[in-house]
C-alpha cells in the first residue's frame, strides 16, 4: 500500500493504481475523456491534466501511476491552467453546434467546457469539417466533425467487442474515425459506443432528434430478451419509450448493454402491437371491449373442458412472460383443472423431467462463472445467444481463463479457445461423454454413468485436462444443447463431470425468466416451487398429440416452438386458440379465435428471475398502450370469471408475496441435478439441421424492431453446411438450393463452411424466411434448386 | 490477389516475429503488396489484413499514416522532392519547379501519359546530399540539378 495526498487528503492506495483510480476512491473528481474504467489507457485527451509536487509540468492522471509520498494537487494554478489549456485546444475544432447536436445536455465536452474552459475562444481560423461515415442502422456516425479522437470507440470494438470495427485513419492533422471503407459497425454489442462517445460523433440512429435528453425521465428496468437480466434504464416521454441505457451492475451487465436490449424498445411503439381485444367471427376479426373478450374465453374454455376433459386443453407460456404472469398462470390453470402447461417451446428431449428436482439455472453467479479458470461451454453460439456473457467470457480468456468449446460449428468467437469438438447435434452428449470419461480417468475416480461404448479423443482429453487442472472452472449448456436431441444426457453427463472435478455446472438460461417460470411451476411435472403435481404434457407432446385448445401465452409458435411446422397445424387443428399477446402477429391472425392485448414488460409491474437464480422486480415505465392490460390483473379477472379460488390479489405485490415467501434467497430451489438419464446415441440417417434462432429473432419484441432487423444479423438465412456435404448434394457454393423438411420447401442459397461438422446442415429458425420448416434438429432434405 | 512471389516475400516478413504477433509484419506487407500492385487499393489492404489475421481497418490505419503508401494509383514513376529546409535551401524547390515544368503536372498529380507522378516529400534524412529526389519510393537520387534531373528521366523509360 502506497501513502498519498489528493488535494490535502491523505489516502492509501493499492502499489500499482494510477491518480485516477486513487482519486474516484476518495471521490475527487478529475476532468477526462480518454479514460474509461472498463477500456486501457490511452491518455491522448490530456484533459486529466494534474499538478504533481516534484515532478517538472503536469502529468496525465489516468496513466501516472501513483508512487509513495506522492502529493497532487488537481485544482492548483497549474492544474488548473494545463486543464484550461487543453481545453482550449479540443475546442478549437469542435463546431459550435450544440444547440442541433443530439447531445446536446448529456455530453461530456459540453459539461467540461463549463467547468474547465475559458468563456470564449480566441480561435479565429478556419475549423476543419469531417465529413460522416456509415456506420450501420444502429450508430450513426453522421457528425464526425464532432470527434475529438478520445478512441474510446476504437479500444471498446477491439478490447470489448473482440475485433477492431473502428480506427483511426490519417493520424495527425487529418486523423479521422471510420469502419474500414465500405463496411458497417456489425458486432453484437455496437450501442455501446454510442455511450462511450463523450460528445455528438457517435449516437444512437433510432433515438436521433427525437427528444432532448432533460425532457426524458429515467426509470429502472430489466432486460427481457436473455437470461443474462441486464438492468436497465428507460428513457420515457409523454408514456413512450424512447431509449434504453444500460444501469451499471457489475455483477450482471457491467456497465454495457448487447444492442439486443438496448434497440428492441422500437417494436414497443410500432404498428405491429395489439392495441385492443379482438374476436375472430367467421373468419373475420373484429374488435371488442374486455369484458366480451374475457368472456369469449371463459366460454371457450369451458366449452371445449365440457365437450373434451380438461386434458383437451394445453397451456404454451413464453419463458419471457413475468414471474407473476407465469405463477398466476399455472395456477389458473391447475385450479381449471388443465396440467398441460410448459413454457420449454423450443426443448426437444424431456427425458429428464422425471429425476429433476429444481430450477435450472447457471450453477454460479455470472460472476463466479467469469472468474473461472477454465470454462467448458457446451452447444451455445454464445455471441448470438448471450452477446453480454461472451464478452465477458473474452475477457476471462484475456485475463488467463481456459475456453473449452464443444459445439456444433466452429463459430469465430474473437477470442482464443483452448480445445474444441465440433460434432453434430445428436452427438454433443458423446462429445461431453468423452470430457467426462477423461476426467475420471484423471482423477481415478468413476461416473455414475456407463461410460463403456465411449472412445476418448485428444481434444476431448485437451478438455478434461484444462477443468481438471483448473482451481475454478465451469461446465456450462448453451441453448442449442438445450434444444438438442440430447439434451437430459448432457445435463447427467455434465453433472458427473462436475461431481468429479469440482467444477460448477448450469445453463446459459435462454430466456428472461426461464429460471423464474420453472420456479413457478410454468412446467407440466411439477408445480409451484418444486410442488408434486398429476403430470401433464411437455410443449413437445402438446404439439405432437394436437389439443383441442391452446391458451397461448406470450407465444409465436410458428417461431417460438422447436418445431414451428407441427406447432402451427396444431394451432389449426384446434377448436379454438386464445392468445394474449403484445403484438398481432400474422400466425396469430390466421390461427387464433381471440386477441387479448397484454403488456409487454415495459408497461407492467413485474420481475424476471436471471440465470444466477436473482429476482429482479420493475414497475411499468409507461402507460399500458390502448386498451393493453398488465398481464397479472388479466389472470386475476380470468381466475374470478371462471370462479377459481385464489384469484383475490389487489396489487402485484400481492401476487409477488404469494411465491417470494417460498422462493427465499432462491439458491434451495435451483438445482441442476437429474437422475436416471442413460447414455443412448441416437442413431440417425441423413442430413440434420442445426437450427440456431438467429439474436434477432428470439421473441416477439426483438423481431419487430425495426432497426435490428436492418442490421446483417437479421438478413435472411443461408443454408451452410461442410462442403463435402454440398458435393454430395451436387451444389456449389454460392447456389440456390431446395430444403425440405415435412410438408414444407424452402429456396436458399447455400454456403460452403469446412468449420461444419459432416452429416448436418445449418439453417437457422425463426426467420420469416424459414419460419415453415420443422423441427431444430430433425432430419431434412437438401437438393438442387 | 497477390502472386506467390509477393506472398513469399510476406512469409518471410511473418517469420520475423512471433507466431501470435503476425500484426508486426503490417508495414512490410503492404509495401509488398504495393510493389505488385503499383498502389494500395481497399481491397488489397483488406487481402494483406486477412492474409495477416488483423482487422482490415487496423491495415488501413497504416496504410493512410505512412504517405510512402499510395492509396491512389500512381504512375510508372513516382517523384518524390524533398522540400524541406535544408533541400529546400540548396535549390530543392528549384528542382520541383523544373520537374513540374518539364512534365506539366503539379505536386500530387500525373502526367497524362501515365509515366510520371509528381509528389512532395518530407526530410528522408539526407540533408548531405541536398537537394533530393526518391525514385519510386526505393531509389535515392542525389544532388539534383536541373542537369541531374535531365540525365535522370532520360534513363526512365
Ligand atoms: S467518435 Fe467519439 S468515442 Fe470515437 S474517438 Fe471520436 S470522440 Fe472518441
Ligand atoms: S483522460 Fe487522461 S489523457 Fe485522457
Ligand atoms: S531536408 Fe531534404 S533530405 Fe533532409
Amino acid at each position: 500500500m502506497l501513502e498519498i495526498e489528493i488535494d490535502g487528503k491523505k489516502l492509501t492506495v493499492p502499489q500499482g493504481s494510477t491518480i485516477m483510480d486513487a482519486a474516484h476512491s476518495v471521490g475527487t473528481y478529475i476532468p477526462h475523456f480518454c479514460y474509461h474504467k472498463k477500456l486501457s489507457i490511452a491518455a491522448n485527451c490530456r484533459m486529466c491534466l494534474v499538478e504533481v509536487e516534484k515532478a517538472p509540468k503536469p502529468l496525465p492522471a489516468c496513466a501516472t501511476p501513483v508512487t509513495d509520498g506522492m502529493r497532487v494537487h488537481t485544482h492548483s494554478d497549474l492544474a488548473v491552467k494545463a486543464q484550461q489549456g487543453v481545453m482550449e485546444f479540443l475546442l478549437i475544432n469542435h463546431p459550435l453546434d450544440c444547440p442541433i447536436c443530439d447531445q446536446g445536455g448529456e455530453c461530456q465536452l459540453q459539461d467540461i467546457a463549463v467547468g474547465y474552459g475559458g468563456g470564449s475562444s480566441r480561435y479565429q481560423e478556419e475549423k476543419r469539417s469531417v465529413p460522416g461515415k456509415d456506420m450501420g442502422p444502429l450508430v450513426s456516425a453522421e457528425e464526425m466533425s464532432r470527434c475529438i479522437h478520445c478512441t474510446r470507440c476504437v479500444r471498446f470494438t477491439e478490447e470489448i467487442g473482440g475485433f477492431q470495427e473502428i480506427g483511426m485513419a490519417n493520424r495527425g492533422e487529418f486523423s479521422e474515425i471510420l469502419p474500414f471503407l465500405g463496411k458497417t459497425v456489425d458486432s453484437e454489442i455496437s450501442g455501446n459506443v454510442i455511450d462511450l462517445c463523450p460528445v455528438g460523433a457517435l449516437t444512437s440512429k433510432p433515438f436521433r432528434y427525437s427528444a432532448r435528453s432533460w425532457e426524458l425521465s429515467r426509470r429502472k428496468s430489466v432486460a427481457p430478451h436473455d437470461g443474462l437480466g441486464s438492468n436497465l434504464i428507460v428513457q420515457v416521454y409523454n408514456h413512450k419509450v424512447m431509449r434504453v441505457l444500460p444501469l451499471e451492475n457489475e455483477a450482471i451487465n457491467e456497465c454495457w448493454l448487447s444492442d439486443r436490449d438496448r434497440f428492441s424498445y422500437e417494436a414497443l411503439n410500432s404498428d405491429a402491437r395489439l392495441t385492443r381485444p379482438m374476436i375472430k367471427h367467421d373468419g373475420k376479426w373484429h374488435e371488442t371491449d374486455w369484458q366480451t373478450a374475457l368472456d369469449y374465453v371463459v366460454k371457450g374454455l369451458t366449452g371445449v373442458s365440457a365437450q373434451h376433459g380438461k386434458d383437451a386443453i394445453g397451456v404454451l407460456a413464453g419463458a419471457g412472460a413475468t414471474t407473476e404472469e407465469l405463477y398466476l398462470l399455472q395456477k389458473l390453470a391447475r385450479a381449471f383443472g388443465v396440467n398441460n402447461i410448459d413454457h420449454r417451446l423450443r426443448q426437444r428431449d424431456f427425458a429428464a423431467d422425471e429425476g429433476q428436482t429444481g430450477a435450472l439455472w447457471l450453477g454460479s453467479t455470472i460472476a463466479e462463472m467469469a472468474s473461472a479458470n477454465a470454462v467448458l461451454v457446451v452447444g451455445s453460439t454464445q455471441r448470438h445467444e448471450q452477446p453480454l456473457l461472451a464478452a465477458r467470457l473474452r475477457q476471462a480468456v484475456k485475463k488467463g481463463a481456459e475456453l473449452n468449446l464443444i459445439h456444433v460449428a466452429d463459430d469465430e468467437l474473437l477470442t482464443r479457445v483452448n480445445a474444441k469438438l465440433i460434432v453434430a447435434p445428436q452427438a454433443l452428449a458423446d462429445g461431453l461423454a468423452q470430457v467426462l470419461k477423461a476426467v475420471a480417468e484423471l482423477k481415478g475416480a468413476s461416473a455414475n454413468l456407463d461410460l463403456s461404448g465411449v472412445t476418448v479423443y485428444d481434444e476431448a482429453r485437451r478438455i478434461a485436462e484444462s477443468l481438471v487442472r483448473a482451481e475454478t472452472a465451469s461446465v456450462v449448456l448453451g441453448s442449442v444443447a438445450q434444444h438438442s436431441p440430447v439434451f437430459s444426457q448432457l445435463l447427467a453427463i455434465g453433472g458427473e463431470i462436475a461431481r468429479l472435478s469440482g467444477a460448477h455446472f448450469g445453463v446459459f438460461s435462454e430466456a428472461a425468466n426461464s429460471v423464474g417460470a420453472q420456479f413457478v411451476g410454468a412446467l407440466p411435472r411439477r408445480g409451484f416451487a418444486g410442488a408434486a403435481v398429476t403430470a401433464g404434457l411437455n410443449a413437445a407432446e402438446m404439439i405432437a398429440a394436437p389439443r383441442k385448445a391452446y391458451v397461448l401465452w406470450g407465444v409465436e409458435p410458428e417461431a417460438d416452438c422447436h418445431d414451428g411446422q407441427a406447432a402451427v397445424a396444431a394451432m389449426k387443428a384446434a377448436e379454438t386458440v386464445i392468445a394474449f399477446t403484445a403484438f398481432k402477429g400474422d400466425g396469430l391472425l390466421d390461427y387464433a379465435d381471440v386477441l387479448l392485448p397484454t403488456a409487454p414488460f415495459t408497461e407492467t409491474a413485474g420481475s424476471f428471475v436471471n440465470m444466477e437464480g436473482k429476482l429482479q422486480t420493475f414497475n411499468g415505465v409507461v402507460r399500458p398502450l390502448g386498451e393493453t392490460r398488465p398481464g397479472w390483473k388479466v389472470l386475476r379477472v380470468l381466475g374470478n370469471l371462471l370462479s377459481l379460488q385464489g384469484f383475490e390479489q389487489n396489487t402485484v405485490e400481492d401476487v409477488r408475496a404469494e411465491f417470494v415467501g417460498p422462493f427465499g434467497d432462491g439458491a434451495a430451489k435451483l438445482s441442476n441435478a437429474v437422475s436416471g438419464v442413460a447414455l443412448d446415441k441416437p442413431a440417425v440417417t441423413g442430413l440434420v439441421r442445426v437450427g440456431e434462432v438467429p439474436m434477432y429473432h428470439v421473441d416477439a419484441i426483438v423481431r419487430r424492431a425495426p432497426s435490428l432487423q436492418a442490421t446483417v444479423h437479421a438478413k435472411a438465412p443461408v443454408a451452410s453446411a461442410n462442403p463435402a456435404v454440398l458435393a454430395a448434394a451436387g451444389l456449389a457454393d454460392g447456389e440456390l438450393a431446395v430444403v425440405r423438411q415435412g410438408a414444407c420447401e424452402v429456396r436458399v442459397p447455400v454456403k460452403a463452411d469446412a468449420g461444419l461438422p459432416e452429416g448436418v446442415l445449418r439453417l437457422a429458425a425463426a426467420h420469416p424466411a424459414t419460419v415453415g420448416l420443422g423441427g431444430l434438429f430433425d432430419p431434412i432434405e437438401l437438393k438442387r434448386g | 490477389m497477390l502472386s506467390a512471389e509477393s506472398l513469399a516475400k510476406i512469409d518471410r516478413e511473418v517469420a520475423k516475429y512471433p507466431a501470435d504477433q503476425k500484426r508486426s509484419a503490417t508495414m512490410s506487407a503492404l509495401r509488398i503488396a504495393q510493389q505488385e500492385k503499383g498502389w494500395l487499393a481497399t481491397e488489397t489492404i483488406e487481402f494483406v489484413a486477412n492474409y495477416l489475421g488483423i482487422p482490415p481497418v487496423a491495415a488501413y490505419e497504416v496504410a493512410t499514416f505512412y504517405n510512402m503508401y499510395d492509396l491512389k494509383p500512381v504512375g510508372k514513376h513516382k517523384l518524390t522532392v524533398c522540400t524541406n529546409l535544408p533541400c529546400a535551401l540548396s535549390g530543392g524547390y528549384d528542382a520541383a519547379d523544373y520537374l513540374k515544368q518539364k512534365l506539366g503536372i503539379d505536386f500530387g498529380e500525373t502526367s497524362a501519359d501515365g509515366r510520371f507522378t509528381l509528389v512532395e516529400g518530407e526530410c528522408m534524412g539526407a540533408c548531405g546530399d541536398a537537394p533530393v529526389m526518391l525514385l519510386n519510393n526505393h531509389s535515392m537520387c542525389s544532388f539534383m540539378t536541373r542537369e541531374a534531373i535531365d540525365k535522370k528521366l532520360a534513363e526512365l523509360e
